[in-house]
C-alpha cells in the first residue's frame, strides 16, 4: 500500500521537481523552434552548400542518443585542456548550460527535419499568388510560406514536444534535480518505489496529458481550415445570386 | 488611345528550345484580349512573362508607356533591375490562376484582404471593408469566412478573382481561369470574366472558351509554336481563319 505520509512530506520536494523539469522544457524547446525556423529552412533550400552542413547536424544528432550528447558536453569537453582555460568554462562547468545546449542541440535537428518536411511540401501555387501580387519576398514568408508550413508540422511538433518533456528526465544525470532525481532521492531515503519513481511516474504522465490538450487546443485554433464545421456557411441570400448583371 | 501595357519582342527559351519566338502584344484600357492556341504553344508563358512570375530571355514591357528597366539574371533571363519597381508592377497587373492558388489556411475574406494589407497599407478595417466589396461583386459574401478547401472550385476561382480585384489593378491577367473547373462550374466564372468586361476593366485572358473569346473579347491572338499566327478582331478571325492551323485548330475546339 501506498504510504500517504511519505507522500504529503516529499510532496514539496517533487513541486520544486516539476518546476525545474517545466523550466528546463520551456528554455529547450523555445530555443530550439526559434533555431529551426531558419534552419530548416536552409535545409529545404535547393543550394547543396546551405543544406548539406543542415544535414550533417541532424543527421548526426539523431543518430546519436541524447544521453551521449549530454555526456560529452557536460564529462567530455572538461578533459580538453583548451576547454577549461577558455573563456567558455563557466558556462560548460554549469549542469544546466550543458543540458539546456545538449537540449537544444538535440530538438533542433529534429525540430528542423520536420520543419523542412513541411516546408518541400509547400503548393507552389500559393508562392507564387503571393509574389505575382507584389508582396516582399520577406511578407511572403511570413503571410503565407511559414504560416502553411507550421500548420503541417504542428501535429507532430506537438508530439516532439511531449517526448522533449520526457527527454529533459536525462537531466538527473549531471546533478539538476528535477521530477526524477527527486523520485531517486525519495527512494534512497524511504526505499519505496510507488511513493518514489511511481510518484515520478504519475507527474509526467500528468504533464503529458497537458500538454497533449494544449497542443489540441492549439490545433484547433491553427487548423481551423481542415475543420468543415468552421466552413460552414451563412444561409445563400435569398433568390437569384447578385453577379453584375449575371 | 494610348496602349496600357505593351510588350514588344517577348523571346523565352528553356534551355536550347525556344518556346516564345518574339510575341507582340499591347492593350489599351478596355481592351479584353483573348490569347488562344493549342497546348505547348506558349500561351501560359507568355501570360506568366507579362508578370515576369517566368523571365522572358529578351524583349521588353511597358505600362503606361513606361519600359521596365531589366537587367540579365544569372541564367541569362530577363528581371525587373529594382525588386521595388517589380513589386509595384504586379501590384497593378495582378494575375489569376489556372489552380486557384488560394492562400489554403485563410478565409475567403482573408485571402482578399492580404494584398491590400501588405501592399497598399491598408488597415485591417479598411481591407476587411473592401474584401466585402469585392466579394459581393462576385456573388460570395455569404461563403466569406469559409476556408478553401471547403469551397468548390467555381467558387474558389470567384475568390481569386476577388483577390485580384481588390489590388484595383490596371489591368488582370487569367491564365486559362476556367480550365480547372468541372464543366458545370465554368459558367459561374464566366459569368464573373463577362461582367468585369462590360465594366470596362482590362484584361489578357489566355482561354479556352471559344464562346468567349467570340463574345467578350474584342480582340483574339492565335499563338502556334510560339509566334502569333493571326489576331485580329474576333469575329474576323474566329469566323474566317486565314491559316490552316487556326482551321484545325477552332475545329478541335469545336468538337
Amino acid at each position: 500500500m501506498i504510504n500517504w505520509s511519505i507522500v504529503i512530506e516529499t510532496l514539496p520536494a517533487f513541486w520544486h521537481g516539476l518546476q525545474i523539469t517545466l523550466l528546463l522544457l520551456v528554455i529547450s524547446i523555445s530555443s530550439g523552434l526559434l533555431l529551426s525556423i531558419p534552419l530548416s529552412v536552409a535545409r529545404a533550400s535547393a543550394n547543396p552548400w546551405i543544406r548539406t552542413p543542415v544535414w550533417l547536424y541532424t543527421y548526426v544528432i539523431r543518430g546519436t542518443p541524447l544521453l551521449v550528447q549530454l555526456f560529452v558536453l557536460y564529462y567530455g569537453l572538461p578533459q580538453f585542456d583548451s576547454v577549461r582555460e577558455s573563456a567558455l568554462w563557466p558556462l560548460f562547468r554549469s549542469p544546466w548550460f550543458c543540458a539546456w545546449l545538449a537540449f537544444t542541440l538535440n530538438t533542433t535537428a529534429y525540430t528542423t527535419e520536420m520543419f523542412a518536411g513541411a516546408i518541400r511540401s509547400t503548393p507552389a501555387g500559393e508562392i507564387e499568388a503571393a509574389r505575382a501580387m507584389g508582396l516582399t519576398r520577406f511578407q511572403v514568408f511570413r503571410d503565407v510560406f511559414w504560416p502553411g508550413a507550421w500548420r503541417r508540422a504542428l501535429p507532430q511538433y506537438g508530439n516532439e514536444v511531449v517526448q522533449m518533456m520526457h527527454a529533459t528526465a536525462l537531466a538527473s544525470t549531471v546533478t539538476i534535480v528535477e521530477i526524477l532525481r527527486v523520485a531517486r532521492d525519495v527512494y534512497t531515503n524511504y526505499l519505496v518505489v510507488p511513493e518514489s519513481f511511481g510518484m515520478a511516474a504519475v507527474l509526467y504522465l500528468m504533464l503529458t496529458v497537458i500538454l497533449t490538450q494544449g497542443f489540441r487546443l492549439l490545433e484547433r485554433h491553427y487548423l481551423r481550415h481542415l475543420d468543415p464545421k468552421a466552413s460552414r456557411t451563412q444561409a445563400p441570400p435569398k433568390g437569384k445570386q447578385h453577379i453584375a448583371d449575371a | 488611345m494610348t496602349a496600357m501595357l505593351t510588350a514588344t519582342d517577348i523571346r523565352k527559351s528553356f534551355g536550347p528550345t525556344e518556346v516564345l519566338k518574339g510575341i507582340s502584344v499591347s492593350a489599351t484600357k478596355g481592351d479584353v484580349i483573348a490569347v488562344i492556341g493549342s497546348s505547348g504553344s506558349g500561351k501560359s508563358t507568355f501570360l506568366r512573362c507579362l508578370n515576369f512570375l517566368e523571365r522572358p530571355t529578351s524583349g521588353t514591357i511597358s505600362l503606361d508607356g513606361v519600359p521596365l528597366v531589366c537587367r540579365r539574371d544569372r541564367a541569362g533571363d530577363l528581371t525587373v533591375a529594382d525588386s521595388g519597381a517589380l513589386r509595384a508592377y504586379r501590384a497593378r497587373v495582378t494575375m489569376v490562376f489556372q489552380q486557384f492558388n488560394l492562400w489554403s489556411h485563410m478565409t475567403a475574406r482573408e485571402n482578399v484582404m492580404l494584398g491590400p494589407i501588405r501592399v497598399h497599407g491598408l488597415s485591417r478595417t479598411e481591407a476587411g471593408e473592401r474584401a466585402d466589396a469585392y466579394l459581393a461583386r462576385v456573388g460570395l459574401s455569404h461563403r466569406k469566412d469559409a476556408y478553401p478547401g471547403f469551397l468548390s472550385g467555381g467558387e474558389q476561382q470567384r475568390v481569386a478573382i476577388a483577390r485580384a480585384l481588390a489590388m484595383e489593378p490596371e489591368l488582370m491577367l487569367f491564365d486559362e481561369p476556367t480550365s480547372a473547373l468541372d464543366p458545370e462550374l465554368v459558367g459561374e466564372v464566366l459569368r464573373v470574366m463577362r461582367s468585369l468586361a462590360d465594366e470596362g476593366r482590362t484584361m489578357i485572358v489566355v482561354t479556352h472558351e471559344m464562346n468567349f473569346a467570340r463574345e467578350v473579347a474584342n480582340k483574339v491572338v492565335f499563338l502556334n509554336q510560339g509566334v502569333i499566327g493571326e489576331e485580329g478582331d474576333p469575329r474576323e478571325v474566329l469566323r474566317n481563319p486565314q491559316s490552316g492551323r487556326l482551321k484545325a485548330f477552332l475545329a478541335a475546339q469545336a468538337t
